[in-house]
């Protein structure tokens, strides 16, 4: 069955300017100055039920974009979207209960709070039975080894300690969709291995659909059959890894497949031949 | 009940870890003080040098101002700091990806902040200037209890209105922070209309009689000047049912701006960067 739906889907942003120096600002007082950014233009595919995708890309590609759509918080421009036959912008209240999202980038546990406190108050938030949560948490708590984290403020836990707070915190309610935008930012390696053992067995355990952005090849490699590549604003390519590799080496031409090439320059290079790198 | 979870879980959070700050509070208390001992006696100058009849007794204006100094946090002041910290951080975007009305959520969560702000402080304030000063032998001095059981209970009406009228004044403050991303111009925008116009100043009706019924009907009233003549038996009867009227109205209307309000800013917020 199929989870997502994203048809010819554009964003754009406008950006303020203004010339550099004490000129440029005064000149920014008479007349502002924006410049429209393309975000997305005309992004396509589809997710079944229970895929893992992983979506790539450089800097300012859209991937970021891309899951603020799915997740409701911004409006395209044109374009169809649908989630679990839902459209997030506009079923946004009856949307967001059903999913769950991590920005690696940002928190959504209380600065001040234990983590437990902000487990509970998540729990109220989404009007979650409180024996459906006490189960959900003793599971989350295990697997994501968070025993002796939920009684510290969030503030005094590690980054790799967060990460796998924030983790929970955002499947408390069992979505049914776990969006993850680089879930696995500034994590060191053994709080990465974790990150990905449990997305690995959330998705094949209980068959939660995962979506996730990453600028590490590794996550791809360990975790997505299926990999989307986007870069200003469209998709560039997408399939199983191993395809992207094949076909990159295709690109190439016949004297430059070496198949012991590191994966980030594999990716690099693929960036490169399609004009991706950001400017 | 159901359905006010949660709400209510987000007001309760937010007041029991502003419970925890008593540092802050004490530090307030003292602030607020100085400052009563000053304007009492500043008031009392005042009305022994008047030539007229003041609208008002000076021990009505002494109890105002101890009550004005006691419930100091629950004027809007200035927008929810948890909003200005999401705004600046990016998190506001997480905000709506819960299943509530958005609205209703930091607004549950301003009401508590602001209430738990205001009760320790209140408490402090009253065993100071209820309990000690007439202890001390300066009753005339001292906030003193109301004048009759009617009394009590309209204020008993009336000070629940504070909190949803100041609630909805600083969600407008909240929105105009999403709106224009920063925190500082916008705090600075409300304070000196409330200080002046609700009351906080000085008592409404020590204002010229012309200026009364459009002191009386603007928003701010009801922040101050309303509950705290009530209480002290400056505003009874038909009056003081009119003000609590006031009150609930402008509560109304406010919630129903900033909603509006908000609806539009949310459409286009985009979250930045990351």
């Amino acid at each position: 069955m199929t989870h997502i739906v994203v048809e010819e889907l554009a964003k754009s942003y406008r950006v303020a300017e203004r010339d550099p120096g004490v000129f440029g600002a005064l000149k920014g007082l008479v007349r502002r100055r924006t410049r429209t950014i393309e975000a997305l233009q005309g992004v396509s595919f589809t997710l079944e039920r229970g895929e893992l995708l992983g979506f790539i890309g450089p800097n300012g590609a859209g991937k970021s974009t891309t899951i603020k759509i799915l997740s409701g918080i911004l409006e395209p421009d044109a374009g169809r979207v649908e989630v679990d036959g839902l459209v997030p912008h506009a079923d946004r209240i009856k949307h967001v209960a059903r999913i769950g999202v991590v920005f690696g980038q940002r928190t959504q546990l209380w600065w001040d709070l234990p983590v437990v406190d902000g487990f509970e108050l998540l729990r109220d938030i989404y009007r979650v039975d409180r024996a459906a949560y006490a189960r959900t948490r003793d599971e989350l708590v295990a697997m994501l080894r968070l025993e002796r984290l939920l009684d510290q403020p969030v503030r005094q836990l590690s980054l790799g300690q967060r990460m796998r707070a924030e983790i929970a915190a955002a499947l408390l309610h069992e979505p049914r969709i776990l969006f993850l935008d680089e879930p696995t930012i500034g994590l060191d390696a053994p709080s990465k291995l974790a990150v990905r053992e449990f997305v690995k067995r959330l998705n094949r355990e209980r068959g939660v659909t995962v979506l996730l952005t990453t600028h590490d090849m590794h996550d791809i490699e360990a975790l997505a059959e299926r990999v989307i590549v986007i870069g200003h604003g469209r998709v560039l390519a997408d399939g199983t890894f191993n395809a992207l590799r094949a076909r990159i080496a295709a690109e190439q031409g016949p004297d430059d497949t070496d198949d012991q090439l590191p994966i980030e320059q594999v990716i690099a290079r693929f960036y490169h031949l399609h004009g991706a790198t950001e400017a | 009940m159901e359905l006010a979870r949660p709400y209510t879980a987000a007001f309760a959070s937010r007041f029991l870890l502003m419970l925890q700050y008593r540092a802050a509070a004490f530090a307030g208390f003292l602030t607020q003080c100085w400052w009563g001992g000053i304007k009492v006696m500043v008031y009392a100058a005042f009305f022994r040098g008047a030539t007229v009849t003041a609208p008002i007794t000076l021990s009505q204006v002494i109890t105002y101002t101890w009550l004005a100094q006691a419930f100091l946090a629950l004027a809007p002041w200035g927008c929810d700091p948890d909003v200005a910290l999401a705004v600046r951080n990016g998190s506001v975007g997480y905000d709506r990806l819960r299943p509530v009305d958005n609205y209703g959520l930091w607004y549950a969560r301003a009401a508590g902040w602001m209430t738990s702000r205001a009760i320790p402080r209140a408490a402090l304030m009253f065993l100071f200037a209820g309990v000690a000063l007439p202890l001390a032998g300066l009753a005339d001095w001292s906030w003193a209890p109301p004048p009759s059981v009617a009394q009590a209970l309209l204020f008993a009406v009336s000070l629940p209105f504070v909190v949803t009228l100041s609630s909805a004044m600083v969600m407008l403050l909240n929105i105009a922070v999403v709106a224009i991303l920063n925190d500082r111009g916008v705090n600075s925008l409300l304070s000196p209309l409330v200080i002046v116009f609700s009351g906080n100043l000085i008592p409404l009706t020590i204002f010229p009689d012309w200026m009364h019924v459009a002191l009386f009907v603007q928003p701010f009233a009801g922040l101050v000047d309303i509950p705290f003549r009530i209480y002290t038996g400056n505003l009874t009867g038909g009056a003081a049912w009119a003000g609590i009227a006031l009150q609930a109205l402008w509560t109304i209307v406010i919630v129903a701006l900033g909603r509006a309000w908000m609806a539009r800013v949310m459409r286009r917020l985009a979250m930045q960067g990351g």
